[in-house]
């Protein structure tokens, strides 16, 4: 019985230590809760899902927000092929250099180029934002409590203000941003891509859709991660039984 | 010396220096009480941990670039291009908690079976001595990826030294190398980052030395007596520890694999920016007991000395605990105030953790002030009245005792 309590304290002792520090900084407000393809132990990312987030980051996001950890080449783990990874990174266009003669020189991207920021810097950023800083998204998702469902939630939580809410000039009001008050304009609209697999593009969809690709990005070896744990603990589990009969064996000549 | 090596290279070494006769003296002539519990396997667990820790960390250090501009980034090269980075930083991050976890269980099985007390308290030190190394090893390598949480945490915890009177900000300048938090600071938090887990080594040295010299406590508390209450250490403490480690390394693992960042802090995803002060600076969950502490009391000074003054008030525990019996076992009232300390504690944890306002800071004094009372007036007091349950004669009655009733009744059946 004791033995049970003090197991019991020990699990207590660790989930309430680890709750504490993980929900330190939640926000109050309760968050859409998506059943992602890549949550769970077995899961993985929606390749297609992912694909077509891509595009979207591209076509709507990447007006604002970098994306300055993500390797072109990486796009291969997406599914993307090789041919579709160069044509893609020559799309932009990289200063290079010095050559031969001192001078730097601008080249189309390849696939070991990172996307490239839509801003020189901080400052031309806030400039041609209103003063607003749109955040690089590398790690955007796991750089915010429950980061994958904070942002399909965020991205479809622009709603009316109550009336009693007083915006601030150029804010705009969203359900589940920390104060409600946020400089970014509602970011998508209905069919503002167009997938070439025929999905529509309605803003729901898109922001499940770009919010894989996200979450994809700030964490790129999931997958491989979470195969090497299912062998790897398979293992140990064998290995413990295997040692447990060892220790029953060596220990069954004492009295 | 009963050692002698019959291979002609051992003997040879042997001869010139007698490592494999200590080796030899500690596997299989150092009596080991044969009646130690899976709570014992925490000592090998963390020596297991530190190997981990500063194996990973040195191929880590291989990767890494402690400097402002490079030092986040270079956490994420390591995340993403290093071959097996992300497995080996997320094996450093989690094995930081994973030291830690391991480390308290050690400590409160100490504090149960009285395993600090005479002859051991050179022994206890030595541990403590290495549980505020661990502390300052593992504040110093949270700061280096160099995120929010990282700098925050560390301006918080170097402006602590600002509470002490007349000298307090120029220790806090010397500290930073600077007048904040900089590169000086990242870059010095390194080299000691790097230095102290071979700091931690020598002084586990130490404490295994003085183990060895005074003896394995065990579950009873009666030292052994003869030769029936000991076994060697090898294969049977071997073996045991072993399938110890074989789970611990699952819960590891589960950790490892399957929430890598189930104990960080998402804010240390943001690259440090100075301007931008977090909403709640929150350390490390392994330090959130003693955050509770100092952010309970109003003035900053005490706070700071009550801080310090909980973990120094452990190095009194020998002298503090009056009573002559070790194991809470054979200790009914002990045994209790146990219980509560190790829940007082945990609240203490819980309490860290959430903003020091209204309700939890309430919590937070009184669990504080119960943590002291504990230490220097209950456990003094509860030796002073309480009657001991009767001792076992030795360690090998006590555990054919036990047994005899399970075979009767197999016997029975």
């Amino acid at each position: 019985m004791l033995k049970l309590l003090m197991s019991a304290g020990v699990a207590a002792f660790v989930s309430l230590a680890s709750l504490g520090s993980a929900q330190a900084a939640g926000e109050a407000v309760e968050l859409k809760s998506v059943a992602w393809e890549h949550g769970g132990l077995f899961g993985a990312y929606d390749r297609a899902s992912a694909q077509r987030g891509a595009q979207v980051y591209r076509e709507v996001c990447a007006a604002c927000h970098g994306l300055s950890l993500v390797a072109f080449r990486t796009l291969a783990d997406l599914g993307f092929t090789e041919d579709e990874i160069k044509a893609l990174a020559a799309e932009y266009d990289f200063v290079d250099g010095p050559d031969d003669s001192g001078e730097m020189f601008d080249r189309p991207g390849k696939p070991s180029d990172k996307f490239p920021a839509p801003h020189a810097n901080e400052k031309a950023a806030r400039a041609a934002n209103n003063g607003a800083y749109p955040l690089d998204l590398s790690l955007i998702a796991k750089a915010r409590p429950n980061g994958d469902n904070y942002l399909y939630s965020l991205l479809t939580g622009y709603v009316d203000a109550p009336a009693d809410f007083t915006l601030a000039p150029g804010m705009n009001y969203n359900a589940y941003f920390a104060g409600h008050q946020i400089a970014m304009p509602p970011p998508l609209m209905e069919d503002q891509v167009e997938f070439a697999d025929g999905t529509e593009a309605s803003i729901d969809q898109m922001a499940h859709d770009v919010t894989v690709f996200l979450t994809w990005a700030a964490e790129p070896k999931m997958e491989q991660r979470k195969q090497m744990g299912l062998k790897v603990i398979l293992f140990l589990l064998i290995l413990a039984g295997l040692f447990y009969a060892v220790k029953r064996k060596v220990w069954s000549d004492l009295h | 010396m009963s050692f002698e090596p019959k291979n002609p290279a051992i003997k040879w070494v042997e001869d010139r220096l007698p490592l494999p006769g200590m080796l030899h003296h500690a596997l299989y002539e150092y009596p080991t009480p044969k009646n130690l519990s899976y709570w014992w396997t925490f000592g090998s667990l963390a020596g297991f941990m530190l190997v981990v820790q500063i194996v990973t960390g040195i191929v880590l250090a291989m990767h890494y670039t402690p400097h402002v501009d490079h030092a986040f980034n270079s956490v994420e090269h390591i995340m993403r291009d290093v071959n097996y980075g992300w497995l080996i930083r997320y094996m450093h991050a989690n094995g930081a908690s994973m030291f830690f976890i391991v480390v308290y269980l050690h400590i409160f099985r100490g504090l149960y079976y009285g395993s600090y007390k005479a002859p051991r308290e050179l022994l206890w030190w030595l541990g403590l001595v290495i549980f505020l190394l661990m502390m300052a090893t593992a504040f110093m390598g949270y700061v280096l990826p160099w995120g929010q949480m990282s700098f925050w945490g560390a301006t918080v915890i170097t402006n602590l030294f600002s509470a002490i009177p007349l000298v307090g900000d120029s220790i806090v300048t010397w500290l930073w190398g600077g007048f904040a938090v900089d590169n000086p600071t990242l870059n010095r938090f390194f080299s000691l980052h790097y230095l102290l887990p071979f700091v931690i080594a020598g002084v586990v040295i130490l404490h295994i030395w003085s183990l060895h010299t005074s003896g394995s406590n065990n579950p009873t508390g009666v030292e052994i007596k003869d030769k029936q209450d000991s076994i060697p250490f090898h294969p049977y403490y071997t073996v045991k520890d072993l399938f110890g480690l074989a789970i611990f390394l699952i819960f590891f693992s589960a950790f490892l694999f399957y929430a890598p960042n189930y104990l960080g802090h998402p804010d240390n995803y943001i690259p440090a920016n100075p301007l931008v002060t977090p909403a709640h600076i929150v350390p490390e969950w392994y330090f959130l007991p003693f955050y509770a502490i100092l952010r309970a009391v109003p003035d900053k000074l005490g706070g700071v000395l009550l801080m310090f003054g909980a973990i120094l008030v452990l190095f009194a525990l020998p002298w503090l605990d009056k009573s002559r019996i070790r194991s809470a076992r054979f200790r009914p009232i002990y045994k209790q105030l146990f219980w509560i300390f190790v829940a007082d504690c945990i609240l203490l944890t819980y309490i860290g953790g959430k903003p020091a306002e209204g309700a939890y800071l309430i919590w937070g004094r009184i669990a504080t002030v119960y943590y002291f009372v504990h230490l220097l007036i209950l456990l003094p007091l509860v030796g002073l009245f309480e009657k001991p349950k009767p001792l076992p004669a030795s360690i090998s009655e006590d555990v054919l005792s036990k047994k005899k009733p399970a075979k009767e009744e197999a016997a029975n059946a």
